[in-house]
């Protein structure tokens, strides 16, 4: 898409002077040019200066409350700041985000990668287009109803699973149960993997659809069963977009709020267990303490979103990063 | 070869032995009938424990039967296509329950008075009272955030597929692509951020601003890839006909491609349309009307279901208001995705000759 050079083709019907030629040459130098070219590299700019202004802002917004913190802002297990001496610490909420981002992986990426086969090699093709649909529907529904929902309908649906897990794995600690409403991290979890299906199966799908006929016909050819042509030459080669389809995924499941803010009963403690109701994540936090927040709370709370946005930065950087090393995965902008 | 071949009515020995096609719907039925009888038996009520032991018998039961008719590399392979069905389903699932739960508890309130009453002189446990409100407070703020996002979401892409090389286009593009990942919440807190050194109290137009930072990277790239579909040859006949290259790029490269922009505008505007985090900080709800984006409280379509579920303390009213919130605003980003796709389809932009 090289059209910088094509610019100075145009040969005027008059012989052009040289300076007229090389300003020809130059482009940009109708005022309409420039005005055009400024405003859209303006609008880059501008882009690149939101984000900047995004770390500035936090950071100073968190250095003023950080700063007057009585606790260890890593390690502190409690968040008082409408005291005198105010007490908050992220150790609570860092852990709630990784488990329940966890869970949610743990589940999302493998029924994930099994849609994105399905989309691209099982189901029959009248049928994989209508199933991509479905799944963009699934990506369409406001993360709200997706709270509401999660609260109102998956959480009493809960309980025999509960129940279940608890007689079977209750020993281990981590699957105990004190017949409380399973409003939990596990809970949490599997809204999470419901709600990040859609852009690791986008990713995946469109990361499936690349693989190069000739291998899988050449595994075919030798006699290989479907199974054995994906594990083979479609799997090998989807391996570093799988891995950042899942990146994306965890971004988003690292950043979600309401549908957790709405499902999950929070403490803060942290639970062994992930069955019991407790503790909280960054962004499940800040909605639910804002309300009743100061104008210093406000200043932690933003403390804590700091940490969440360095952590989703770094999460999605990476993913970026693998995704254009192999430039022609075009689906990466799901 | 024979004629005794033709007439031979006995299995070629050459191909393996083999199931016959309906086994699967068998399996399937018998493991469904199977995993109802155990759970009814067991006493569970979960329908979702009743799924996942059919499921699991459903799995077994058919690398059992291909195990022993087909050998075990053909198992594997049925074992695999069933289980990338049962993924399937299992993705369908809750789509399923949560449009038919919406569409059953949401149409019981449903009607003219709700959506054209707010909630001024209703508490939150009252039935009674609508949405009119919040659907001034969202058309206000998502129509604010749309003029301020999609001509620098345009923009930004026409710089970075007509102009951009060099150091500067890279970083806006991975930026960019950061961008898309920014949690709601932290576009909302850097807008707090904000309000909070200039001492404002939470407006409509706050929320815009908040919206419109997560709007433009979705922008961006969708108008990038809809640009980069535009054939070359257009944009060389338009400059070599002596038409200035801005001129080009308004009235050959962007009609030729307004169709997948509109589209990709729209989805983003179907996006931001069910935020509720940064609408909860700065806009911070209001029940009653208020016509103005730039001064006072207001509310929002999603920030009203949150706070009629929040606020309910377990009142039916409260909960039957934010089923009917959340049916109307899932009709609202559906029918905008739908028209999303159409456009698509109907302006296609027809790539090569």
């Amino acid at each position: 898409m090289d059209i910088s050079t094509t610019t100075d083709v145009p040969p005027p019907a008059s012989r052009p002077t040289v300076a007229e030629r090389k300003r020809a040459a130059r482009g940009a130098t109708r005022p309409g040019d420039r005005i055009f070219l400024g405003l859209s590299r303006g609008s880059g700019i501008l882009l690149l200066a939101v984000m900047a202004a995004i770390a500035v802002f936090l950071t100073y917004r968190a250095a003023l409350a950080i700063s007057k913190d009585h606790g260890n802002f890593l390690t502190t297990f409690e968040w008082n700041t409408n005291i005198l001496e105010p007490k908050f610490g992220i150790a609570v909420l860092a852990f709630g985000t990784i488990v329940s981002s966890v869970i949610a992986m743990v589940i999302a990426v493998p029924v994930a990668v099994a849609i994105a086969l399905f989309i691209t090699h099982y189901a029959p093709r009248r049928m994989s287009g209508p199933v991509a649909y479905v799944i963009d529907l699934l990506a369409a529904v406001p993360s709200i109803v997706y709270g509401l929902w999660g609260a109102l309908v998956l959480v009493p649906n809960m309980n025999g699973l509960f129940g279940w897990l608890n007689d079977f794995f209750g020993w281990s600690g981590v699957f105990s149960w004190d017949e409380g409403a399973p409003r939990s991290m596990l809970t949490v979890g599997v809204l999470l993997a419901i709600m990040i299906l859609p852009i690791i199966t986008n990713v995946s799908r469109e990361v499936f659809r690349q693989v190069p006929q000739m291998h899988e016909e050449a595994a075919l050819a030798l006699g290989a069963t479907r199974w054995e042509v994906i594990r083979m030459s479609v799997l090998p080669f989807g391996r570093s977009g799988v891995i950042s389809a899942s990146m994306l995924g965890l971004g988003r499941a690292l950043g979600e709020t309401m549908a957790v803010a709405t499902v999950l009963s929070p403490s803060f403690d942290i639970q062994a267990s992930l069955l019991n109701p407790g503790g909280g994540t960054f962004a499940q936090n800040i909605a639910s303490k804002f309300s009743e927040a100061n104008e210093f709370g406000r200043d932690a709370l933003i403390a804590s979103g700091l940490v969440l946005f360095v952590i989703t930065l770094l999460v999605n950087g990476a993913a970026r990063l693998i995704i254009a090393r192999r430039a022609e995965y075009s689906g990466a902008n799901a | 070869m024979s004629t005794a071949a033709v007439t031979d009515k006995r299995p070629s020995t050459l191909r393996a032995a083999s199931l016959p096609k309906w086994t699967p719907w068998a399996i399937a039925a018998g493991s469904l009938a199977l995993g109802i009888g155990i759970s009814l038996a067991a006493g569970l009520h979960s329908r979702i424990q009743w799924g996942l032991i059919a499921a699991v018998l459903f799995v077994l039961g058919t690398f059992g039967v291909a195990a022993r008719v087909e050998g075990r590399r053909q198992a594997k392979d049925r074992v695999a296509t069933s289980l990338v069905w049962v993924a399937f389903l299992l993705a369908v699932i809750p789509l399923v329950s949560l449009i038919w739960v919406t569409v059953a508890r949401g149409v019981k309130v449903l009607d003219l008075y709700f959506l054209t009453h707010s909630m001024g002189v209703v508490a939150d446990t009252e039935p009674g009272g609508g949405i009119y409100h919040a659907i001034i407070g969202s058309l206000e703020q998502v129509g604010l955030a749309t003029v301020i996002g999609a001509p620098i979401g345009v923009l930004t892409a026409i710089y970075l597929v007509e102009y951009g090389r060099g150091r500067l286009a890279k970083a806006v593009t991975f930026f960019v692509d950061v961008m898309t990942g920014i949690p709601s919440i932290v576009a909302g807190l850097f807008i707090l951020s904000l309000m909070l050194i200039f001492k404002m109290q939470p407006f409509g137009f706050a929320g815009s601003l908040a919206l419109a930072i997560l709007m433009m990277p979705v922008v961006v790239r969708s108008t990038e890839e809809m640009l980069k579909l535009v054939p070359n040859e257009l944009r060389e006949a338009s400059l070599a006909l002596g038409v200035p290259k801005w001129r080009t790029i308004l009235k050959v490269v962007l009609p030729t491609s307004i169709g997948g922009i509109t589209t990709g505008v729209m989805l983003a505007v179907a996006r931001i349309a069910g935020e509720t985090a940064p609408v909860l900080l700065l806009v911070f709800g209001n029940p009653f009307i208020n016509n103005n984006p730039f001064e006072g409280a207001q509310a929002s379509l999603p920030l009203y279901i949150y706070q009629q579920f929040a606020n309910s303390a377990g009142s039916g009213a409260a909960y039957d208001r934010a089923w009917a919130a959340s049916l109307t605003l899932i009709a609202f980003v559906m029918i905008l995705n739908l028209v999303a796709r159409g456009i698509a389809r109907w302006k296609a932009p027809k790539t090569g000759r």
